[in-house]
């Protein structure tokens, strides 16, 4: 990769209480990639992606993003959150507003763009995603993966230079797993920046452009899915990978 | 499958279902709530009929400006209050927090009766003595536009009604408080996470995001409240505020009809707090269809 990093963790760690979440995490996601992030529950990887836009606040170490380092400002962080996608297990659409205020509601207010210009760009959106003809109906009457659709669309409005998933199908029915999947496949190919904490391994494969995994606070072992599926090499993530495709 | 064969079985089961929904119809009609009309009905008739009735009613009548004045500004100024102090008592910050759990906690301790007096004649007086002795400082550093109005500050210019309208706020303002911070912590934190995520200030998302859904969310308790002070308002009579209550008692010491007196000023509060009840009920009924 000759491009600088968008986003770069460099030795973070994270503790809640007694529980260590990261214990010295360093990595770097390059523009127009696919990092996909696995590994069992409690390994740290959601806290991981939450600490690359200041939703978690590591303890040590340094997050930085375009070049310019997450500190405590508000206003910087504001900013830059307002570039950075991101994409929660439990959607975390806003039930008061419909579909289309949801994705227009942070244009207006962070972005400040006339209500024609969101209103257009939220339809542009949601055509992405296929779910335009909900535009005008409140989340609760959509099923889970129409409603996480949404909130990718919520989230594509903002332009983001990144998209960050937090395990975006595990909330999900089987059935409705694959449209979620589908539009994020389609947004690899069209080449946005994505890293996605999941357990979909069928997605990690045909997706992403490096594949990371964690386990206890600490990223084991990483490279590209057919080294990290095919040809693990440290034993924990052997053991890992037989748990989840063995079956 | 079960046999069902004979049309005469299937019958006798249907006739005996319909039998007890209308049992169960007739056990879960509110009985109650037909009596309470009927005794409001009952008791207007005879108002209207019963020139003594007539002639109390027609008296105590006066003080429902003051009551109902009193009753809604109180609510709205303890609406404010209750927000405001709501949204201190989950607060990050330290000192706002403290000092919103102190005010309410000090309200909850004592009883609303004795707040009152303590408000009306030594909270007040209180007050206006700083805000004199402000006024006297503002002057010797030569502020004197500011300063005049505050040094010409009178206990007398502060009459009872708004002595009692700001002791039922601050009481109220205390409950509202409580009733706000729950609102607010029910809902999820997904909310305010996504709205951060999204580029949202803190008081931006409480904003367009939390508070819409929160507010939603207490309307049926705030108009429980609202009832519950309308109520309370019979409280302020005690610093000879013209309530209905306080007239109530003039004319009943006045003309010795103490039976007419009482039992058309609890007619009055019933029929009001009855309607207010209904219209907060209706509320509730309509904001939880719209829900899900």
């Amino acid at each position: 990769m000759n491009a600088k990093p968008i986003i770069e963790v460099k030795n973070v760690y994270k503790h809640f209480g007694a529980v260590r979440a990261l214990d010295g995490v360093s990595l770097k996601v390059y523009p127009g990639t696919v990092m996909v992030i696995i590994g069992p529950s409690g390994s740290g990887k959601s806290t991981l992606l939450r600490c690359m836009n200041h939703m978690e606040v590591e303890n040590q170490g340094e997050v930085w993003v375009e070049g310019e380092q997450l500190n405590g400002n508000q206003k910087h962080l504001n900013r830059i959150r307002s570039e950075i996608g991101m994409v929660f297990q439990l959607f975390n659409l806003y039930p008061h507003l419909t579909v289309l205020e949801n994705i227009t509601l942070a244009q207006r207010i962070v972005k400040k763009m006339s209500k024609k210009e969101a209103v257009e760009n939220a339809m542009r959106q949601l055509t992405r995603v296929g779910i335009a003809e909900k535009a005008d109906v409140h989340p609760q009457k959509l099923s889970g993966g129409q409603q996480q659709r949404v909130a990718i669309a919520r989230a594509l409005a903002m332009k983001p230079k990144i998209m960050l998933f937090d395990e975006p199908t595990s909330a999900l029915d089987p059935e409705m797993i694959k449209e979620v999947l589908d539009v994020m496949l389609l947004l690899a190919k069209e080449g946005i920046t994505m890293v996605v904490v999941t357990h979909e391994m069928g997605f990690a494969r045909a997706a992403a452009d490096e594949v990371i995994f964690m386990d206890e606070g600490l990223i084991v072992e990483h490279g590209t899915p057919e080294q990290l599926f095919d040809h693990p090499v440290h034993p924990r993530t052997k053991q890992f990978l037989s748990q989840i495709l063995s079956h | 499958m079960i046999e069902e064969t004979s049309p005469v079985r299937a019958d006798e089961v249907h006739i005996s279902l319909d039998k007890k929904s209308l049992r169960t119809k007739l056990e879960k009609f509110p009985w109650w709530f037909v009596a309470l009309l009927l005794i409001i009905i009952t008791s207007y008739i005879v108002i209207a009929t019963n020139p003594n009735y007539k002639e109390a009613f027609e008296f105590i009548r006066i003080g429902l400006s003051i009551t109902i004045t009193t009753t809604l500004s109180a609510f709205v100024i303890a609406l404010f209050i209750g927000l405001v102090t709501g949204l201190g008592r989950i607060s990050q910050s330290v000192i706002f927090r403290n000092l919103a759990t102190l005010y309410v906690e000090f309200i909850r301790g004592v009883p609303m009766l004795v707040l009152i007096f303590f408000i009306a004649f030594a909270g007040v007086p209180a007050v206006v003595g700083g805000l004199n002795a402000l006024g006297q400082w503002l002057q010797s550093i030569g502020v004197d536009f500011l300063a005049a109005p505050l040094i010409a500050l009178e206990n007398k210019n502060i009459d009872m009604i708004l002595r009692g309208v700001i002791a039922l706020s601050v009481t109220y303002g205390a409950f509202m408080a409580e009733i706000f911070r729950a609102g607010i912590q029910s809902i999820s934190p997904g909310q305010m996470e996504a709205a951060r995520s999204q580029g949202l200030s803190f008081w931006q998302a409480m904003y367009f995001i939390i508070l819409p859904q929160a507010i939603r969310n207490v309307l049926p308790a705030l108009g429980n409240d609202f009832v519950a002070m309308l109520k309370d308002t019979s409280l302020v009579s005690v610093l000879a505020v013209r309530d209905i209550t306080q007239v109530a008692r003039l004319y009943a010491g006045r003309s010795f009809r103490y039976d007419e007196a009482y039992t058309t000023l609890v007619i009055m509060y019933l029929s009001m707090t009855v309607i207010l009840s209904l219209c907060v009920k209706y509320l509730e009924r309509r904001f939880h269809r719209n829900e899900r």
